[in-house]
Parts: structure tokens; sequence; C-alpha cells
């Protein structure tokens, strides 16, 4: 059945409004599922339309989307909680090469084709973008998966003499290849030699970023992925490609800059520079010594009996040792308590966006107990005790008072304001930035030396004990 | 199409994605990312037509899927490994943030 373009356009036109509105529908936790469920339905109708828009050989785009369903399916139930963000940077990647994939197809079909005249500028100039930014996103992506997988790559910076002019030297040549390709189209392999170096810079601009980077680099990936079918939209002159990408390239350039926001660091700081590099030697002896105070699970138990206001401040290391589900018990026994028990949760926490948040609502943390940095800090001065799991860099002081510190201005929660802060870690050593922080040493603050899991299961134990 | 028409939809969606997505709310920023990438899927629509189009006059069979008698030119594997691609984003996507969100969901 192949019915008129008009009618295939106000399909495009639905899928698009149906995107649009189940964005919208994600600004709250109780309308975000229909929101999904909406966009869903805009890529259905999508695809409808597409199959019915021309004679299309059937077999084949059935047995693709067999395989691709089948694989994605999969991939989306399989995978854990924690692995989040590598299924998002894989499926980024994904959305890059066939973005690739198809304006290559079209380069060379309308090349091969006597009876069409040669692609003309808007198009050559569109496919040779879809290739360049479908190059980098998959290989960025790739490497970013690597990276929070701990497979391939080694999660700290790779750094090396001289890594910039590489880059522009890899950028200036895809321009070259992109005005040769437009210039004389017919000579395709061009086009992939223009996807491999993408491919190659792709690659180098990614590992060059450490792990505490990521929420930025997963962010800016995902607005590529967006802006790579926008690109491939105007390959085809295709207004729902051009209307859903650029709906994605906004959304992930806006959680990029929020992402830098937290962290009071340019974008450029955070791809091309930065602190991921520097191994801080300086041993924080100065800092430290003798000041810290260390503390034990059953003495925290004691200390919570006490409190009234109790406020959980995770990081990725609560990621890492699976806590999130001893953390849950321990929220549920002191709120049978009457204790208030909050979350406060810093933007750049984890290794995505709102990372910590996923975590803790898959225990069953109701979600109007997760506070925003923001909102909590005000506050922080009522807390009796503040539990630190996991997290560093984000709730250390230099941040405030030493303007020469790498993370000086970088918003953080402020946890020194409350009656007793509780670290709980492994060691004193520094955080991604490779600092020491000053409050390990607070005179209201007490180390928990151990696992984030086994800490919190201990005093679990010891409060149920108690009673 | 006329490429300022485009152009002006391109612009406009960007406008509207930036109004729409800076009120999502930061507990949601994971679903939105997997939410959004899901979209960005949409690439499979590009997809189905270089996969199902028909062979243009120059074209070549460059793979026979043994089995299937499915004759492929160089263009449509293309396309048929961007399908398989693109709905791994939009059925993976799409799940998974479905799996989130109902963990979001109001424990009374």
């Amino acid at each position: 059945m192949v019915l008129p373009q008009a009618i295939i356009n106000i399909a495009y036109l639905i899928a698009s409004i149906l995107f649009i509105a189940g964005l919208k529908g994600l600004s709250h936790p109780r309308t975000a599922i229909r929101g999904n469920l909406m966009g869903g339905l805009g890529m259905l109708i999508a695809i409808l339309a597409t199959v019915a828009s021309k004679k299309l050989d059937l077999e084949l785009i059935i047995l693709g989307i067999v395989v691709g369903s089948a694989i994605g399916a999969v991939l989306a139930t399989k995978i854990q909680m924690t692995a989040m963000p590598q299924m998002v940077a894989l499926l980024n990647g994904f959305g890059g090469i066939a973005s690739v994939l198809v304006a290559g197809a079209e380069l060379l079909k309308s090349v091969l084709n006597p009876e069409t005249p040669d692609p003309d500028l808007q198009t050559l100039v569109a496919i040779a973008a879809s290739g360049f930014i479908g190059g980098v996103t998959f290989w960025g992506s790739l490497v970013a998966f690597g990276k929070l997988q701990g497979v391939g790559v080694p999660d700290r910076p790779v750094r090396y003499s001289g890594e910039q002019i590489v880059k522009v030297l890899l950028l200036l040549i895809s321009i070259a290849l992109a005005v040769l390709i437009v210039m004389d189209p017919h000579d395709t392999y061009l086009y992939w030699v223009l996807a491999g170096v993408a491919s190659v810079l792709g690659v180098l601009l990614v590992i060059a970023i450490g792990g505490a980077d990521m929420p930025v680099v997963i962010a800016l990936l995902n607005s590529y992925s967006g802006l790579a079918a926008a690109a491939t939209g105007f390959v085809l002159s295709n207004n729902v490609l051009i209307i859903a990408g650029s709906l994605v390239g906004a959304s992930g350039i806006i959680l990029t800059d929020i992402m830098c926001r937290a962290m009071n660091r340019s974008l450029a700081n955070v791809l091309f520079g930065g602190f991921g590099e520097i191994v801080i030697s300086s041993t924080g002896d100065d800092v430290y010594g003798g000041k810290v105070k260390s503390t034990s699970a059953e003495e925290l138990a004691m200390l919570l009996e006490t409190a009234q206001r109790v406020v959980f401040v995770p990081g990725y290391g609560m990621a890492v040792s699976q806590a999130q589900h001893a953390v849950r018990d321990m929220f549920n026994l002191l709120e049978s308590r009457g204790i208030t028990v909050e979350f406060a949760i810093h933007p750049v926490a984890g290794r995505m966006p709102g990372h910590m948040n996923v975590l803790l609502a898959e225990a069953d943390i109701p979600y109007d107990k997760l506070i925003e940095m923001d909102d909590i800090n005000p506050t922080m001065g009522q807390v009796d005790v503040a539990i630190v799991l996991g997290a560093n860099d984000v709730v250390n002081p230099l941040a405030r008072t030493d303007p020469k510190s790498p993370i000086a201005g970088m918003p953080i929660i402020d946890v020194d304001r409350a009656k007793t802060v509780i670290i709980i870690k492994r060691s004193l050593s520094p955080g991604f930035a490779g600092i020491p922080n000053p409050l390990f040493a607070a005179d209201n603050a007490l180390m928990l030396f151990g696992d984030g899991k086994k800490v919190i299961q201990e005093c679990v134990a010891a409060l149920k004990e108690a009673s | 199409m006329d490429f300022v028409v485009i152009l002006t939809i391109f612009v406009l969606a960007i406008f509207v994605g930036w109004e729409v997505i800076t009120k999502v709310p930061p507990i949601l920023h994971t679903p939105l990312m997997s939410g959004s990438n899901a979209i960005s899927g949409i690439t499979i629509v590009g997809a189905l037509l270089s996969a199902g189009g028909a062979m243009v006059a120059n074209e070549h069979v460059f793979l026979t899927i043994p089995g299937l008698e499915i004759h492929l030119s160089l263009a449509k594997l293309l396309g048929f490994s961007a399908v398989i691609f693109a709905t791994i984003n939009v059925v993976g996507g799409f799940l998974v943030t479905h799996r989130m969100l109902e963990m979001f969901k109001r424990k009374d």
C-alpha cells in the first residue's frame, strides 16, 4: 500500500507533536511514563508512515527490525541500574552509526542512479555532516562505554603532548574531505575516509577525559546523536528527522550546560584541559595530620538514635559498592522511628546526569526525599547527622574557601554545616580532582572507614539490636 | 524542499526543545537522556528508505543472504545495518526508559 505524500507528511507531523508532548511529560514523575509512551507511539507512527510512503522491500525491513528489536529488548531488560551510564553511551553510539550508514547509502544511490541529477549542495553538505557527526558520536560513545564498563580503555584521562594539535589537525582534514565530497561526490570512498577520520577524532576526544567527567561527555554525545539525526534529515529533506533530531540536540546541550555549571567549569575546560590529568602528589598530611577522627558503625547507630534529621549525600562510591538497597533499609528503619531522612543530590554525583536518583528510585526511596543541592543547602545547618556515602569532591569546602583550588567556585553540598558529618569511605584518598578534603579533618566530622554497603548494613543491625 | 524552509524548521525545533527540556527536573535527567536518545533513533526512517528502496540502474548485488533469497546492493546493505542499529536505539531506549520511570512511580 502506497499512501499519498500529503498523508505521510501529516503522519510525520503527528509523530513530531508526540515527541514534543512526550518530552514535556518528562517534566514530572507522575506524567513521565505517559510521556515516554507518547514518544514510542510517535516513533511507531513515523515508522509505519515511512513503510507506507513507497514501495519498499518489506522482507528485508522486517528482518532488520526483528533483529534490532530483539537485541534492544534484551539490553533494556537485562541491564543493571548501576550500568545505566554505559547503556546510554552505547545507545547514543548506535544512533550515530545509523546516521553514518544512512547518509553513506544515500550518497551511493544518488551518485549511481543515472536518472537523477547529482545531489545538490545542501544534500552533499548534510551528507558530509552526517558522516562526520555520526562518526564522532559512534566511536566517542564506544570509548565512553569502555571507560564506564572498565573494558578496553582506562578510566583515567589518557593525555599526551601535542594532543590538542592532533585533534585540530583531524578536524581540518575532516573539513578538507567534506569540501572534496561536495566538489565531486562521485569519489564515494572519500565519504568513508571522512567517517574514518571522524571516528579517530571521536576516540581521541573521549579517551582524554576522566571517568568523573563522564556526565558531561555522555550529555554531549547525546546531543551529537540528535544532531546526527537532524543532519540526516537535511540529507533526506525529511521534517520528522529534523524535528526529532533538534529536540535531542537541544536536550543534550542543556544537560551538558547543567553539568558544566555544577562543576563551575567551561565545556572547553572539561573537553580539552581541566584537572582530570593531574594526580596531585601533595600528601594530605598537612591537612589531615592528627586531626582526623574515625568512628564505627555502632557509634553511628548511637548517633542516629538521637537524631531528628538525617541527610545522606550519595556519590559514585554508592553505585560502586551497590549500597543503595542497604541505604533503603536504613532509610525505612529511621523513618519508622520518626526521624526525617533526606537525600541531597549533587548534579554531577555519579557517572551521568541523574544517576543517583535512578539508583535510589530503584531501591524504592520515594522521589520527594531526593532533594536538589540548591534546595537543601540553606537548611544544612539544621541537620543532625549528614552521611556522606561515596562522595568526595562534591562536599569539599575548599571549593568555597580556596580560590586557587582546581574546584574553586564549584557549588558543593554544605555538609560541613551539619552538626555531625559522617564520611563513609575506604581511605583518605583524594577524589577525582586529586586534592585533599579538609572536611575529613573538620571538628564535626568523623570518618567511617570501610565498604559502603557493609558499613550501612552493620549500622542497620546495630540500630535493630539497640531497640 | 527549499533549504530555507528546512532550516526554519530546524531552528524552531531547537527552540521548542530548549523550552520543553529546561522544565525537566534533575531527578528525571537519566530517563530524559535515555528517552531522548530513543527519539534520536528516528534515523530509522532514513534507514528504512535506504534498506527497502529498489536498486537503481547502476547498482549491483553486493551480498546475498543465503537461505532467504535476499539480494543486497552495497547501499541496501548499509541501509539494512542502519535499520538494525537504529532499531536497537529505539527499542532499547524506550524500554529502558520505561523500566526506569516505573521505579519513580509514587509508592503508596
